[in-house]
Parts: structure tokens; sequence; C-alpha cells
């Protein structure tokens, strides 16, 4: 049962920082276009124009 | 495979851009298809053609391009000029990567993204703000139809709620699986000691309390609105539930008992929550959806300056006297006088009348006519806000309040199984505690095993995944549902009454059969081409393939000049008699007298040929009236129309009993007639006198070319074929009904064996986590039905 001491936080802790990382997502947009990302991945982007300058 | 063999099954099957119907051997449908597909190939993005999933024949560029300065919508930051724009039509990640790689291509472009699920475009660049028309002219090339991004647009896709929502599910979700993590210890480890079970508790405690407190407030928040609305509602028993079972779980930890129910409660709130945003992301989807429509219908107004010069500005600046130029075939958004002159206006929106009405100087216009006759300059009397279509959108929110108290098929079960659920909890506890004699901490156990048992989760999501699943089914098929309790209304409907105007009919003119040859259609569509007036666009599209004459001159309000040959009004061409409404004459050098005497000539030997038009029958009407009796909707016209024009199409869609000129006023009567008979009136209309009656009506419905008005007051808009979805619509809804009254059933009879478990005290946290979870699969098994395609093949 000892063990039981550090694996409960630990797993507490790691579950904890899922949440906060969801979070976070959920802040910065990431849910907004979902199906976008989906398919983004998908396609290469063509090679970029010169800059001008 | 060579280029050629691939192309090949291509050119077949459709228009090699749009992917339309094409007469076999053509690779194209258009000419503006063409160009796109050049152009997609120069800028050397022709995967797109490969990675494209279908292509339905929405990306045909439009014939007129887009009459809409952008530049007013341009935000200027440092150096950079940011546009936002809607973008319709967007279906797939390859018209995303398309629009995204020839808008980089453009060498001042700095960023530009698109985001696919709420069709937004985010464009920015370097130079001037007037570059924004030349963008949307290249994305309107390639077949992409954009509008300013309003804020109706941002309303429907900026969605604080649905984002706590979110948020809430998370947390809850959080909570469910690490409380669980502890739970299982507990029931799996027989052997565990006393004092180890009491610390498992107190963790599983110190994680519940807060996440039940906070993923819980959108629920705990509609219950206390249910409350003070002085309504039981689903929330309410669901908030009562969470927080007596975390009462009673606490009350267990402190007193060191052999179980808490602190997974329950989490995993019930998760669920729920769940249930809400899948419910509330399909309702979001239609809601964009209908603002994408609108939208596209927003646009600039031109207002003269005292100087003279014109300029584009947005509807919501202007004010009561200014001046605005309205431009042939534009619609007059705001309340105003003819200044100078003629115009000639297409009222049909505002009163049905499918003849165009004349002005003379001085009279007041009606707001939402169109302009058929010459460009005319008109004063302001109202600004939008004020005006008369602000007015009515005014009475149509609240009549839209008057309906949002409907009360769902889940709130009605609700009303009659949260008594009887919460007296047997009571009387359980009660039961026990004087009763059999044990401590008030452990008849708290049995009472609230009772409660989580009945949960009424298997109604709380009973419904909305039934929902969720129709709304979204129905939505593949181009019928938007923005409003909640649109579907039950739906389900209930028994009488269908039907606008005409735009609605039974196609809203637009369509030529007519005369006495007219092939090659003069041919000849005067090439002259029509070059003109935006409404009748010259019809001519224009009964003729497709007549090429562009050269050297066309529009003589604004009367005519077409090409050389000697002219194409415009009976007295521009110089044909007497009356101008017998929706009528275009065509007059050619040498050309044998045809149908009506060319009466008095005036270039030479001339002679005049007549196109006459009419708006005509939607060629699925009569199959949708037919339908929707099959269905056992009695089927009504209401128009505001003259009587032989309304007995004339009710008589061909088949339809028995109609109503002419009637006034927007006489429609709603007519609705509030039929409501308090103990009809459930459906209203289909598309037009602004419709707006009253579609407000008040049971449910109502309209196509998706309808006024914004129409659009806004209807519960359901039909985007895809028109009327056609109707009668399957109205099948699915039906079906929907039927589900969520079977689930509501089956939730019923399951709690009817689990709840004298319960009271008995049998049910440990193991049984009673297994029982909701099979009886909430079950029921979104169930629920999943209601998608399925069976409803639209009668």
């Amino acid at each position: 049962m000892d063990t039981l001491i550090l694996l409960v936080p630990v797993a507490l802790f790691m579950g904890f920082l899922g949440l906060v990382a969801f979070l976070w997502n959920l802040r910065a947009g990431q849910y907004e276009d979902l199906d976008g990302a989906a398919s983004r991945i998908l396609f290469d982007d063509l090679p970029r124009k010169e800059p001008r300058p | 495979m060579t280029t050629a063999a691939r192309l090949a099954p291509e050119a077949t099957a459709g228009c090699a851009h749009c992917g339309a119907p094409v007469p076999a051997g053509a690779r194209f449908c258009c000419a503006g298809c063409e160009g796109a597909h050049d152009l997609v190939a120069g800028l050397g993005l022709d995967a797109f053609y490969r990675r494209r999933e279908g292509a339905d024949g929405s990306l045909r560029p439009a014939v007129d391009a887009p009459a809409i300065d952008f530049t007013p919508h341009v935000r200027e930051e440092k150096d950079e000029r940011t546009i936002e724009l809607m973008v319709a039509g967007l279906t797939c990640g390859a018209c995303v990567w398309l629009m995204e790689q020839a808008l980089a291509a453009e060498p001042e472009v700095t960023r530009a993204r698109v985001a696919l699920s709420t069709r937004r475009l985010t464009l920015s660049w370097r130079g001037e703000a007037g570059r924004a028309n030349d963008f949307v002219a290249l994305l309107a090339r390639l077949g992409f139809r954009v509008a300013p991004w309003s804020p109706a647009c941002l309303r429907a896709t900026e969605d604080a709620e649905g984002r706590r929502l979110i948020r809430a599910l998370g947390i809850a979700a959080f909570g469910a699986m690490n409380v669980m993590m502890l739970s299982v210890a507990v029931w799996v480890g027989w052997d565990m000691g006393e004092a180890t079970r009491a610390a498992m508790h107190w963790v599983a405690a110190m994680i519940a309390l807060p996440v039940i407190l906070v993923a819980g407030l959108p629920i705990y928040r509609s219950a206390l609105d249910g409350i003070r609305a002085g309504r039981l509602n689903m929330d309410m028993a669901v908030s009562l539930g969470v927080l007596a079972t975390t009462f009673m779980s606490l009350s267990e930890t402190l007193r060191n008992g052999p179980y808490t129910w602190f997974d329950g409660a989490t995993a019930l709130l998760a669920l729920l929550l769940a249930g809400r945003v899948l419910d509330r992301a399909a309702r979001r989807r239609a809601r964009q959806a209908v603002a994408e429509l609108l939208a596209l219908q927003e646009g600039t107004v031109t207002r003269l300056d005292p100087d003279g010069t014109a300029h584009a500005a947005p509807a919501a600046n202007i004010r009561a006297g200014d001046r605005l130029l309205v431009a042939a075939g534009e619609r007059l958004r705001l309340d105003a006088v003819l200044e100078t002159g003629e115009a000639l206006l297409d009222a049909s929106a505002t009163n049905g009348e499918s003849l165009p009405r004349s002005f003379a100087a001085g009279q007041a216009l009606p707001a939402g006519a169109v302009n058929m006759g010459a460009p005319f300059v008109a004063r302001v009397t109202a600004a939008a806000a004020d005006g008369s279509l602000a007015g009515m959108a005014r009475l149509l929110e609240r009549a839209e309040q008057a309906k949002g108290r409907f009360v769902d098929i889940a709130d009605r079960a609700v009303h009659f199984y949260v008594p009887i659920v919460h007296t047997v909890a009571a009387l359980t506890f009660l039961g026990w505690w004087l009763g059999v004699g044990v401590s008030w901490q452990e008849a708290l156990v049995p009472a609230v095993a009772a409660l989580i048992v009945t949960c009424p989760c298997g109604f709380a999501i009973a419904v909305p995944a039934v929902q969720a699943v129709a709304v979204g089914a129905l939505f593949r098929r181009g019928v938007l549902v923005a409003n909640g309790t649109a579907l039950e209304r739906l389900a209930a409907a028994d009488h269908a009454v039907l606008d005409k105007t735009g609605t039974l009919t196609e809203g637009q003119p369509t030529l007519l059969p005369g006495d007219w040859t092939e090659a003069e259609l041919r000849e005067a569509a090439g002259l029509a081409r070059a003109s935006r007036h409404p009748l010259a666009k019809a001519l224009a599209a009964a003729c497709p393939e007549a090429p562009m004459l050269p050297g066309v001159e529009e003589v604004p309000g009367r005519g077409l000049i090409a050389g000697d040959r002219r194409l415009g009004s009976a007295a521009f061409i110089g044909v007497a008699g009356p101008d017998a409404g929706l009528t275009l004459w065509y007059a050619a050098p040498g050309r044998a007298p045809v149908g009506t005497p060319p009466a008095s000539q005036s270039d030479g030997d001339g002679k005049a040929v007549a196109f006459r038009f009419a708006d005509r029958l939607r060629g699925d009407a009569p199959a949708v009236v037919r339908g929707l009796r099959e269905l056992g909707l009695s089927a009504e016209l209401l128009s505001g129309d003259a009587a032989p024009a309304v007995a004339a199409v009710a008589s061909q869609a088949g339809i028995e009993h109609w109503t002419a000129q009637a006034t927007p006023e006489a429609k709603a009567a007519r609705i509030e007639a039929l409501r308090a008979g103990g009809r459930h009136p459906l209203m289909v209309g598309d037009g602004i006198n419709d707006a009253a009656a579609l407000a008040l009506a049971h449910v109502s419905a309209c196509p998706g070319d309808g006024t914004d008005l129409a659009q806004t007051a209807a519960d359901l808009v039909l985007r895809a074929d028109g009327l056609a979805a109707l009668p399957g619509a109205i099948r699915t809804a039906r079906q929907a009904q039927r589900l969520a009254r079977q689930n509501i059933t089956f939730s019923l009879v399951y709690n009817v064996i689990a709840v004298p478990l319960a009271i008995t005290g049998v049910v440990t946290p193991l049984i009673a986590a297994l029982v909701m979870a099979s009886s909430s699969l079950i029921v979104i098994g169930n629920s999943l039905r209601a998608g399925k395609d069976a409803a639209w093949t009668p």
C-alpha cells in the first residue's frame, strides 16, 4: 500500500497536466476549426513565393 | 495512365471544374468554368481536382460579378490591410487549399487563412485597400462566392456559451476519469484496509467537489433560470440529483462508509455535458449556414454626395435625408421617396404582386423592392434602424419570444416524472430512518441511490441525442434547423399554408414560349448578355450558349443597342400599344414580321419580336403538395397577388383552397385563425409580407433564396432543392419524435425495474454505474436511427 502514496499523486498530477493542456488549447482557439485542421494536414503548400523587397 | 486517359472519365461525368452535368463530349458546362480551370492550371494548382471530394456544380463562377465594394470592410493595421470574408459553399479541405494557395500566389498577400468550419477567410496584404476588390474578383473567377463578414456571421460562430460547455465537459471528463480510477480500486480492493479506503474516499472527494462545482455551472444556471421563470425543467432534476449524490457521498466519506458515489456524480455530469455539446454543435452548424445565406444578401448601397459623386456605403450608415442611387436590378434596402422621373419596382417581396409597379416622382417607395427599370435617385426617409424593415424585425422578435415558451417533450415528461421520483426518494429516506431505524446518514444512501438510478440521464440524453442526429441529417439534405424546438413543432404540423411568389413559383421571370424562332432568341440573348437588367438576365439564361455580341450599348431603363439591332421596352423599339407587363421587344433589320403586329416602326424596315416572361411554377411544386397531402397536411395558397395569377398557380400545383390579394396583416390573421381553431399550421413563405405569418405559425419554413426577414422569421430554411425537401423534413421530424418518445418510454421502464433494487439498498455504486451506462448507450444507439435516410424515400 506504500506505493499508493507515490502513485496516486503521480496519476493525478498527470491527469491534471492533461486538463491544463486542454484548457490552454481551448483558449488558444484550437477547437475552432476542427474540420479545417483535419484536411489541411493532407495537403502540401506550394513553394513560398519570393518575398518582395 | 496518361493524362488524357485520366481526364477522360472526368469529362464524361461532368464539368471539369464544377462537376455539373454537361452535354456528351463537352469538358465544361460554361465559359466561366473553362476560365476557372485555366486559372487553376495556370497557378499550378491543378492538384485541386484530384484532391477534392465530390463536386456538385456549386463551384460554377457566377455570370455577373458581385457589385459590392469591399473597401469599407478593410481594416488597417500599420502597413498591413486585413479583411475578413465569409465564403459560401466551402465544402472540403481541397477548396481551402485552393483558395489559400491562389491568394498566396499574389505578391502582396502576406497571410491568407480559411477556417473550414466557420467558412471565414482572413486575408492580409501590403498595399492599397482597394486591392480587396481584386482579391474578391479572383475568388469569384474560381467560383467562390464571398461576402463581408457580418455581425450576424460573428454571432452565429462566436459561441461563448458553446465554449463554456466544452470547457465544462473537459473538466467533468477529467474528474470522472480520475475519480473512477479511485472508485475501481475501492470496488475490487476487497482486502483493502479501512484506513486506505478512507484515504481513497478523501482523495476522490477532493477531486470531485471542485469538479462538480465548476463543471456543473451551465446546468445549475439553466435550472435557476427555470425556477425564476416558474418552471420545473430537466436541468432542475439533474442538478438536484448531482448535488444530493455529492452531499450523500461527502457524508459517507465523513463517517467512513463502505462506498462513495462521487464517480456517479461526475460521470453523470460528463455524459450530460457531452450530449449538450453535440446538440449545440449540430444546431450551430445550421445557424451558421443561415447567417451565411443572409450575409450573401447583405451589401452596400450607393450614396450620392451633395456634389454629385457616388460612394459605396453600408446600409447601416445611411441617415434620413441622404440621397441614394439605386441601380437596375438592385434591391432598395431603405424607406425612400422617389426624387425625379419614374421608377419601375418589383415589389413581390413586400406585397406578393408578381407584376412590377411604376412609381412617379414624390411617391414613397417600399423598402425591399427590386428596381426593374432604369437607375433612379431616391431620398431616404428613415435610417435603417428606424425604417419599416427594422420595425418588422422588431415585431418578429416579439413573436419569437412568445414561441420560446413552447415546452418540449423532455420538459413535459419531466413535469410528471420529477415529482414522482423525488417523492419516492424522500419516502425511501424516511422509511429507512424512521421505519427501519438506521442512522440518517445510512438512510441517505438508498434514498440517493434511488435518485441516481432514476436520474433523468436517459431523459436528458434521449431528446438531445435524437435532435442532434436528426438536425445533422437534415443539414446534409439542405434543410437548416436553426431553432431548438422546430423539429418537434414540425412533426405536429397538420395544415400547410403556402405563399405563391418565390415559394411555389421561382420568384424571378423566366421566358415563356412565344412565336419567335431559335435564331432570334440566340441573337437577342447575345444582346441581353451585356445587361444586368432582370429581364435581360432571364433572356440570357434562356439561351446560355449564345455568344455575347460585341459593341453593345445600354440605354439605361430603355434597352440595348448593337449596330442596328435593338432590345428593350416597347417605347424604345417604337412599337405602339400597351406595354404589357414583363415583355422585351427585339428589333433587327430585315426580319419578317412575327407575332404581335409591328405597328409604327421607327427605323425603316425593321420588325419587332416580343419575348414575354412570367414567374413560373417551381418544377417540384405539384409533387411537394402531393407529398404534403400524403403526410396528412392539407394545403392552402395565400398570396398578395391578383386573383387570376393565384388561381392559375393553385390549379397547377393542385391546391384547392386559395386566397388572393392577402395583405401581410390578412396573412397573419389567417394563421391566427387557424391556430385558434386548434390546427397546427406550417407556413411556407419567402417575402417580407410573409414574415409576420411565418413568425406566428406553429412552424414555418422559407426557401434559401427568400428575403432576409423571412429567413430570420422562419424555423427552417430550405437551402438545397427548394420545396422538394419539405415532405422529407416532415418525415424526419416525425421519425425523430417517435424515437424521442421511444427513448423516454425505455428510460421509464428501466427505472421501474431499478427503483425497487435501489429502495431495498441492494444497489452499489458499481451496479448504478452499469445501469446508467447501459441505459444511456441503448438510448444513444436508438437515437442514431433518426439519421437514417429511410425518411427520404417514401
